[in-house]
């Protein structure tokens, strides 16, 4: 990596994701407002918020699926821009899992789990297979990789979807309300993997309404209302004592 | 406290099953069914007999002259006499060889391509798109060794089995292209192709088989002489790519968002996306209308006959004005709406299949 597309010199070696006084607009419609967060590397982190907050939309800018108008995104210590290289290297960083799970529904979930590697990453079939075999084992659907995702429960389609992102070898995962779209009986084990994959030491920023979940695995809780961040704190004193009102009012709605 | 006993599965009720339970659901299910039923019925024994009489049991089959045709029913003697000028036009005989061959092997290079579980389909698709038009050009037109037959000798089922092939082979990818333009962010490649679709959905197939014979040439420099065969074939492949490209971007649009955010999001580049992702996808969806429009190609054919040229149909009506065969114009349309019939309902068939190949999710 050449010098210039390091980090700039202020920053912390350690920084896994860097944001500074983001802003983004959907035409008139200013959905991100001055958006700062720093994350740390192995840190996991919840954003929550009442929907239509910007919660998605803030990680959907982590990997350009969205485009941010002003301000800086470092991942890696590499700046998000129009850079076509940058966005290629980062989104090989960064793992998506999306709330409709998104699996191509063309493919069997094994060659679900090979396409990027082996177009991305140009791994050899075989490789690409063991590995997706391996992460399907975390996932505990060893079983399924010759079915396709039309056949499989909500629950099973999800954790396809992390061990297709895992594939990839990320160092970052990004969740985008993973379960909710699950009925309640399948919530369990996604949440489980993605527990799992937070005890192995995964960056990982999640955007959920599990409040259980925020509070067994997060290092910290960001509340977020009308594209800003209201207020962020570790989840024991966010859920027991939080600061501002609207949290207040958001917590007493969901708990 | 009651303890629940899961019920046992039972059989269907006998009435839903079987020949009556299928008769009674589809035949009988109501009285308007009922009526519609018994009416189908007594068409069908009213009209197929007469219908077969004529076309089979009183028709004529052996012989060489009109004058065999003495049974009342059809004169299949006409189609058979004239059978290889319906076939190969005013090819030369001793040379139909070559038509046959062409043909043939194209056959088997695309049943090996369609039946599963053949070996290397990857070359054998190669082979087919590289290595074949080669070969059928050296067969059809003539070069190595070979003595040419002109463009203007083609006639019959052939001509109208290479407009259609050729016709199809540059209307998919042509319209596969033009449909991602036209969805592109990019405005050039976006304008040119609303452009291009727009211009020639917009006029009537004629109408360009025409100005591509009689207008193009006015503008040509004197000693830039293209066949017309070649004119009508880049006239049909153009018009059809417009048509293509619409029912493509259907297909795309009817794709979920996410499905292109997945493949982002996992690294892939837009190519890499667009051909392992969406336009698998896409085109599965509009297998229905990819063929349709294959199958207009494939009578649309018929009307290179007001540029002159022989395709099966015009062959067969040029026959009727033959003064030792007048007055036999209802079997030589029968034959050559068989023929065309044959095709159509083939392309449908192996579509349907298509369909239930590439279907992945729940069947019902």
């Amino acid at each position: 990596m050449t010098q210039a597309m390091t980090q700039p010199a202020t920053a912390e070696q350690d920084l896994a994701i860097e944001v500074k006084g983001m802003h983004k607009w959907y035409g008139d419609f200013h959905v991100l407002k001055d958006i700062n967060l720093n994350v740390k590397r192995r840190e996991r982190i919840i954003i929550c918020g009442p929907s239509g907050c910007g919660k998605s939309t803030l990680i959907r800018c982590l990997n350009r699926l969205e485009v941010h108008q002003r301000g800086e995104i470092w991942i890696d210590g590499i700046e998000l821009n129009d850079d076509l290289k940058h966005i290629e290297k980062i989104r090989r960083d960064i793992g998506m899992v999306f709330q409709q799970f998104n699996l191509f529904p063309h493919l069997t979930v094994m060659e679900n789990c090979c396409l990027a590697p082996i177009w991305v990453l140009k791994k050899p079939r075989r490789e690409a297979e063991e590995t997706a075999m391996h992460y399907l084992e975390r996932v505990k659907i060893p079983d399924q990789a010759d079915k396709y995702p039309g056949q499989l429960s909500g629950g099973q389609q999800q954790r396809v979807a992390i061990a297709r992102s895992l594939c990839m070898n990320p160092n970052i995962m990004l969740f985008d309300e993973p379960t909710s779209a699950l009925d309640p009986e399948m919530i369990k084990e996604v949440l489980d993997v993605m527990v799992d994959l937070a005890n192995e030491g995964m960056t990982m920023l999640c955007v959920t309404h599990e409040m259980g979940f925020a509070k067994t695995v997060a290092d910290r809780v960001i509340f977020m209302d009308s594209g800003e961040i209201i207020e962020e704190n570790d989840p024991e004193s966010f859920f027991s004592n939080p600061q501002s009102d609207r949290t207040k009012l958001f917590l007493s709605q969901i708990l | 406290m009651s303890v629940h006993t899961p019920h046992p599965d039972l059989p269907p009720p006998s009435t839903s099953v079987g020949i009556i339970g299928w008769a009674r659901k589809n035949l009988f299910s109501s009285p308007l069914n009922s009526i519609l039923t018994l009416g189908a019925l007594y068409l069908v024994v009213r009209f197929l007999p007469p219908v077969i009489n004529w076309a089979i049991l009183d028709a004529n089959w052996a012989g060489s002259t009109r004058d065999a045709c003495t049974d009342g029913g059809a004169c299949w003697v006409f189609v058979k006499v004239r059978l290889t000028q319906f076939m190969f036009g005013f090819y030369p005989p001793d040379q139909y060889w070559r038509v046959i061959l062409a043909f043939g092997l194209l056959g088997v290079l695309i049943a090996w391509l369609l039946i599963e579980k053949t070996p290397k389909k990857s070359w054998v698709a190669a082979f087919t798109i590289l290595v074949y038009p080669i070969i059928a050009f050296v067969l059809f037109y003539g070069g190595l060794g070979l003595p040419v037959v002109e463009t203007n000798k083609w006639g019959g089922l052939m001509l109208t089995l290479i407009l259609a092939t050729i016709g199809m082979f540059f209307a998919l990818p042509f319209g596969i292209i033009l449909a991602l333009g036209r969805r592109s962010s990019m405005p050039i490649p976006r304008a040119l192709s609303v452009v291009f679709i727009e211009l020639w959905r917009g006029v009537p197939l004629i109408t360009v088989l025409f100005m591509s014979s009689v207008m193009l040439p006015l503008f040509m420099p004197e000693d830039l002489r293209i066949d017309k065969l070649v004119r009508a074939l880049v006239g049909i492949s153009l018009f059809q790519s417009a048509y293509m490209a619409e029912v493509i971007r259907g297909g795309l649009q009817a794709l979920p968002k996410g499905q292109s955010e997945a493949a982002d999001a996992l690294g892939l580049s837009y190519w890499q996306a667009m051909f392992l992702v969406i336009l698998p996808q896409a085109l599965k969806t509009v297998i229905p209308g990819i063929v349709n429009t294959f199958i207009e190609l494939f009578k649309d054919t018929t009307l290179v006959l007001i540029i002159g040229l022989m395709d099966l149909l015009s062959i067969v009506q040029s026959a009727f004005a033959d003064p030792k065969w007048l007055g036999f114009s209802v079997e030589g349309y029968v034959f050559a709406g068989l023929v065309y019939w044959i095709f159509c309902f083939s392309m449908s068939r192996y579509s349907q299949h298509l369909e239930r190949k590439l279907h992945t999710g729940h069947k019902r």
